[in-house]
């Protein structure tokens, strides 16, 4: 008995130890966003401010910081919504049209996986500036995509692959067309995985950090990472103004987090827990 | 009529699905690599008229010391990160499938890290390392180890160290997560025939569950290496690869030499390594993997 409690308190002293290693730094980032800038600098940085002013808040947000949440979410949004079309048409073709070429264009596909983002960035950086879309929004958008497919179609003809064959059968035998079955009768057998799929990509996007940086210039094209990365660089030494807009840019998928934890847990993990 | 007959053609339909698809692989993944091997040819700023080198750039990136500091930096990274992050998520995965209260409080405490940006999380502890205002050597301080307080990623000594902590720091739920997962798929009955026999936790853990997670751990070993070969984010953020180049990885240098020094022709080359190593290492490990696991 006794050594079973020994047990047990031994487990809780080293989840509270790794509690103390991933929580504070949170804490330290929330606690000192709420001091002014003297007031960090003369007392110890695990003190809790004097008095929870949020005036870093409201120059965070006067300066101008919200639109990169207004970037970030157009980009990500029209991103993962192309590559839910774009990879379950494809996954179908691959899962289900006998063409001859469905296994070599699948690990076509997967051998994507293996090509390092940054391998890429200066053909891309030239590709984007003859389609003449260099410092927008939307040169994004083909770079996100891209490199999204293999592993959506990866998830998605895995899927597809488990659906029964039965349910096409009589639709085709009904003389319903491909785009028909796939529409009517794939799309909505498809959704967990495709729920997976975006919120896999979502988070991964929202994060991202390397295409904004080469593909976009001016301060009002940049997403969030970028311009907490410019923010950054311009307040710096005002260590809580900074760690306030650091705090703003991660609340939105933390409140996400709070609302649908299994689910996010859930897409995060699938590119490793399937690849 | 005609579209009727066109759809009821699997090849064509098959085409009809899998252009979109192919578009955004052939322009933004599959071109790009052949274009990089182009570019490494010539000395080109990205903008004016590029000029053919030949082999010169080549070359130079054999006798270029910085590229081979941050080659090594690389793959000290993958050996950091499989030697942290593999036991310390097999271990917290371990505990939280016990059956005990408040397991998951600690399992939503404990993702938290991977919710953040790699920017985020290189400020936010680049914060903690400030040498004078930072958490880290205020600890140190209040508790009497002031003479361990460091500059922590100024002092080229141990800058890649420091720069590293960070990135365990965030991937480490990542993995325990996809560990827990696969702990619960172990059948209960190996653990109570185990029981039965008079194996302790040590035992069940050595001779049940960890040859039970061996595809697992093959597998989160296979992300942590692609993983760390291509790292740039983190690292860009928190020390831009110095200090005198300490932290740099190949990844921080290719962006380096293309982007702030404009030597695109250059940087191609190093882009090109770059994919080179990653996919030698890949198809080196899934190579040695296969043979692995028929003997």
């Amino acid at each position: 008995m006794i050594i079973k409690k020994i047990k047990a308190a031994l487990i809780y002293l080293f989840l509270l130890i790794w509690l103390i290693i991933t929580g504070y730094p949170m804490i330290f980032l929330v606690q000192n966003s709420f001091k002014i800038k003297m007031e960090f600098f003369q007392k110890p940085v695990w003190s809790l401010p004097a008095s929870f002013t949020i005036k870093n808040y409201l120059d965070v947000i006067n300066s101008g910081f919200y639109i990169y949440f207004f970037n970030s979410i157009i980009v990500c949004f029209i991103s993962v919504f192309l590559i839910i079309i774009v990879s379950s048409l494809a996954s179908y073709a691959i899962a289900r049209i006998d063409f001859k070429f469905n296994k070599i264009i699948y690990i076509l596909f997967l051998a994507g996986m293996m090509i390092p983002i940054h391998s890429t960035l200066i053909p891309i950086y030239k590709i984007t500036l003859s389609l003449g879309i260099y410092d927008r929004l939307s040169a994004l958008i083909g770079p996100y995509v891209a490199f999204s497919l293999p592993i959506s179609v990866f998830i998605l003809t895995g899927f597809i692959n488990d659906i029964p064959y039965e349910l096409e059968e009589a639709a085709i035998i009904d003389g319903a067309n491909r785009i028909r079955i796939f529409k009517d009768i794939i799309l909505p057998l498809v959704k967990p995985a495709i729920s997976t799929v975006a919120i896999y990509n979502l988070t991964l996007l929202w994060n991202s950090f390397a295409y904004a940086l080469v593909l976009t210039s001016s301060p009002t094209k940049r997403i969030l990472t970028l311009g907490l990365f410019e923010f950054q660089g311009q307040h710096g030494i005002d260590i809580p103004l900074t760690l306030t807009a650091l705090f703003l840019s991660v609340l939105p998928l933390i409140i996400l987090y709070v609302f649908l934890q299994e689910h996010i847990i859930k897409g995060m993990t699938a590119g490793a827990l399937k690849g | 009529m005609k579209t009727n007959n066109l759809l009821s053609n699997k090849y064509f339909v098959a085409a009809l699905f899998l252009v979109p698809a192919l578009f955004f692989a052939l322009v933004y993944l599959i071109i790009p690599i052949p274009l990089s091997a182009y570019y490494s040819l010539f000395k080109w700023d990205g903008i004016g008229a590029m000029k053919f080198l030949g082999i010169d750039n080549w070359a130079q990136l054999f006798s270029d010391t910085v590229f081979w500091k941050s080659v090594i930096n690389n793959f000290k990274l993958v050996a950091i990160s499989l030697i942290i992050q593999i036991p310390i998520a097999l271990f917290l995965a371990v505990l939280l499938t016990r059956q005990i209260k408040g397991i998951n409080f600690f399992k939503t405490i404990f993702f938290i890290p991977m919710l953040l940006s790699s920017i985020a999380v290189a400020f936010l502890w680049r914060y903690m390392y400030d040498p004078t205002f930072g958490l880290i050597n205020g600890i140190l301080n209040l508790v009497g180890l002031g003479h361990l307080t460091q500059s922590w990623l100024g002092d080229s000594s141990i800058a890649f160290y420091a720069a590293a902590a960070p990135i365990q720091w965030r991937f480490i739920p990542l993995y325990m997560i996809i560990f827990m997962a696969a702990i619960s798929g172990i059948p209960e009955q190996l653990y109570e025939a185990a029981e039965i026999d008079g194996a302790n936790n040590w035992q069940i853990f050595f001779f049940v569950t960890l040859p039970m997670l061996r595809g697992t751990v093959i597998n989160a070993s296979v992300l942590i290496i692609v993983g760390s070969l291509k790292y740039f984010a983190m690292i860009y953020a928190l020390t831009g690869g110095g200090p005198n180049h300490a932290s740099e990885l190949m990844a921080t240098y290719l962006y380096t030499k293309s982007f702030t020094e404009m030597n695109m022709g250059y940087g191609s080359t190093v882009s090109v390594a770059l994919f080179l190593i990653a996919l030698i290492v890949s198809v080196l490990f899934l190579r040695f993997n296969k043979k692995d696991i028929r003997n």
